[in-house]
């Protein structure tokens, strides 16, 4: 098990749990549901958001908010 | 058939071309108003869907699902579930985005839930086959038990077949619910609706996660009890809502979606990516923008204003002229004319903007420019998008308080709005040049010119302000919202040059309504209050002159002096001796809340100067002596000054629209106190340290 946030550009890997409930409802409704695929595409400088590939478009989310975004890694690259 | 005039919801996710079709539907006629008691933007247009049905169109904001998040998405909410709601629809279209069909349709099949007449209109199916990815729209129908049609929104195709498909949803309910939420939780759902006394599952399933549908405070206890008794906990069960409905969805593209390489339609946004996001190029690129963008409103239309001003200019000549002399001339031609003039100015900064900014949203760029500037601007409690408002604010703040629409954080956007007008806008800048020309000597300072420099730091000044008082009211201001940043990065697309157009002609056209109202009325009074004197003291000051030849600036002067606006200047005298300033100042900073500029006129006019030419005002007011025959204007004045200036909210268009764009009377007057304090403390701090 892995953190989004740690995940650096171009790792792919699989939604399972997100410990914000708030942050967890948001994210199931845009389609980030347990299992589904993702690959990390960007991370803005400073230390600002993330973006991932997902059910085929493209979601940013701050980097704060990806540290309760618990997922499984299949390449990293 | 009698007419029939029918109520149409749109709904769907950001970005989903909700929009253009809107716009595809109703054409010019739409009506951009807000939600009773809240700052969401209510679109209403209406359409021709035959020749007997003419239904009225909502735009609903967009959402991704019926459980709200955000203000905006609450009002989707309550007007879907909610059938006391004034526009609680007949039908209600979705569109959903055929390239991303999965998360597009999930607010669809709450809807379906809802046992709501739906349909859906499914975009840009052309262009998902040409990426491989090809829909079988019957089979979607019947797998959703609800009518589909194809659309391009942009180039209206099939929007004639969609609305004969919502002339043909009258009163059809979908065939079957999507997702059986009764078997989720077994016999809870069947309990809440007895509660609630309806029979409609999915709706009874919101009730019970706390959302709060029609009548639905008279059931909360019960509700709460039910929940507690079969040990549900809302948050919990939603979730599990969810990914039992993403599992079901899942299921329906799987049959009905054949899918080439689905990472191939993100190449082309990749590679532009590679440059707009960059951690160098990123900002680089954004910065160029920003400058055009800044030559655009404040040169630009430069151009337009002139031509405002110089018709308005003869309107008021030619008005003077031809009506009968006396009062209701003056009124119509110092009072009525002026004040419009004064607002109609804005129009060429709105539209320059916004053409910028629709385009900018349009293209997809301002989800790009968010990414790489949130970390930098949240720490000061704005927002990513908080740059376009607070930098066009160095334009006019009129224009750039109302694009801070675009962000979509309540509390971020307030704060944004609440310190745009700090920024030095383009109604300062002939204030600054005066007295800057009248007390800094044109010297040079380590090889600059030091006039330029002081006007640079009155630019500084105001952007470190709006920044420091936006990190102050971060931890003032109180929200429930919870700062969010999950944000969808669209695809780039060449801009739609007609969504453009529209959002110029909204834009506009809600300024000059809504604004414009409040802007008139202002300048009456400043006009009453200029031009009327107690009992007969303008009859002396005629007699007082009369005879004398081309004695009219000095006659003038002296109405001025002795008018109302002149007796509250020189009451003000003794508030504002403190920072240096006499009741001739006093007149000047009064008359300048109906636009900064109007200073340097009423300079000219109270010192007699005769034209309004920025150096024959400066010569005059160079001569000005105290007293005890000191120069007036030192360095410690005109310092102060510039001070109040920066600071004081002197701009009733501003006030007008930021209460236009918060709909509260209280925010206006935050500002107006808050930014008045500034002015006087900071003045006054100089001033005694200066002289």
């Amino acid at each position: 098990m892995k953190i989004l946030a740690d995940l650096s550009i171009g790792a792919k890997g699989e939604m399972l749990d997100i410990s914000d409930n708030l942050l967890e409802q948001k994210l199931l409704e845009m389609g980030c549901t347990p299992g589904e695929q993702f690959e990390v595409v960007r991370k803005a400088p400073f230390g600002g958001p993330i973006a991932i590939l997902i059910s085929s478009y493209v979601l940013s989310i701050r980097k704060e908010d990806a540290i309760s975004i618990e997922v499984k890694l299949l390449v990293n690259e | 058939m009698s007419s029939k005039n029918l109520k149409i919801a749109l709904a769907g996710n950001p970005n989903s071309g909700k929009t253009t079709l809107f716009n595809a539907l109703t054409g010019l006629k739409q009506k951009v108003g807000n939600y009773p008691g809240i700052t969401v933007e209510k679109k209403t247009g209406k359409a021709i869907l035959s020749e007997k049905v003419l239904a009225e169109i909502i735009d609903l904001p967009g959402t991704y699902s019926l459980f709200p998040k955000s203000m905006d998405e609450q009002v989707a909410q309550q007007t879907l579930c909610n059938n006391d709601n004034e526009d609680y629809p007949d039908v209600t279209v979705v569109i959903a985005d055929a390239t991303n069909l999965r998360r597009s349709i999930f607010l669809l099949t709450q809807i379906i839930d809802l046992n709501m007449e739906v349909v859906l209109a499914l975009n840009m199916v052309d262009i998902a086959t040409k990426k491989g990815i090809v829909v079988d729209v019957n089979l979607l129908s019947r797998e959703l038990g609800i009518p589909v049609v194809a659309i391009n929104a942009r180039k209206g195709k099939g929007i004639v077949a969609l609305k004969e498909i919502i002339i043909d949803s009258i009163d059809k309910k979908p065939k079957f619910p999507f997702l059986e939420v009764a078997k989720l939780f077994k016999g809870v759902i069947e309990q809440a609706n007895k509660i609630r006394g309806v029979e409609n599952n999915f709706a009874s399933f919101m009730a019970l996660c706390k959302q709060k549908l029609s009548g639905e405070i008279d059931n909360r206890c019960a509700l709460n009890q039910l929940c507690k008794i079969e040990e549900i906990i809302p948050e919990r069960a939603q979730a599990k809502e969810t990914v039992k409905r993403y599992a079901q969805i899942d299921k329906v593209i799987k049959s009905t979606v054949k899918k080439g390489t689905p990472i191939g339609k993100y190449m082309l946004t990749k590679k532009i990516d590679d440059v707009l996001i960059h951690p160098i190029f990123g900002y680089v690129v954004f910065l160029s923008i920003l400058f055009l963008l800044f030559q655009a409103v404040f040169s630009w239309s430069a151009y337009p204003m002139e031509l405002i001003d110089e018709l308005f200019t003869n309107l008021q000549q030619f008005t003077a002229d031809s009506m009968p002399k006396g009062m209701l001339n003056d009124l119509v031609v110092n009072g009525i004319l002026a004040g419009l003039g004064g607002i109609v100015i804005f129009v060429p900064q709105i539209a320059f903007l916004f053409a910028f900014i629709a385009f900018l949203e349009d293209t997809g760029y301002m989800a790009r420019v968010s990414f790489i500037t949130d970390k930098l601007l949240r720490g000061v409690g704005l927002n990513g998008r908080s740059i376009i408002p607070l930098l066009s604010g160095a334009a006019c703040a009129v224009p750039a308080i109302m694009s801070a629409r675009t962000i979509s954080s309540w509390k971020e956007r307030l704060i944004t709005i609440m310190v745009t007008p700090l920024m030095s806008c383009s109604a300062r800048l002939p204030v600054y040049t005066l007295i800057i020309s009248l007390v800094i000597p044109a010297d040079e300072f380590l090889g600059f010119n030091l006039q330029g420099l002081v006007m640079m730091a009155f630019y500084l000044i105001g952007f470190v302000s709006a920044i420091a008082i936006a990190f102050f009211m971060k931890f003032i201001i109180k929200s429930k919202e919870r700062s969010y940043y999950i944000m969808e990065m669209p695809s780039y697309k060449i801009p739609d040059w007609k969504t453009v157009l529209y959002t110029i002609i909204e834009k506009v056209k809600v300024f000059l309504f809504d604004a414009g109202k409040i802007i008139i009325a202002i300048s009456i009074v400043l006009w009453v209050l200029s031009s009327f004197a107690p009992g007969n003291k303008f009859e002396q000051i005629e007699q007082k002159w009369a005879g004398i030849e081309n004695a009219e600036i000095q006659i003038s002067a002296d109405k001025l002096e002795h008018s109302y606006a002149g007796i509250i200047g020189k009451s003000i005298e003794p508030a504002i001796k403190p920072l240096g300033f006499d009741w001739k100042i006093g007149i000047s900073l009064l008359t300048s809340f109906a636009a900064r500029e109007v200073f340097v006129g009423t300079m000219s006019t109270i010192y007699s100067v005769g034209d309004d030419d920025i150096r024959s005002i400066q010569k005059r007011l160079a001569d000005v002596k105290r007293q005890d025959g000191e120069k007036f204007f030192t360095p410690a004045v005109g310092i102060s000054l510039m001070l109040f200036y920066a600071f004081a909210m002197q701009c009733m268009s501003t006030l007008a629209i930021v209460y236009r764009e918060t709909n509260h009377i209280k925010w206006p007057i935050i500002q107006f106190l808050y930014m008045g304090v500034m002015a006087y403390l900071s003045s006054f701090i100089a001033f005694q340290l200066l002289s």
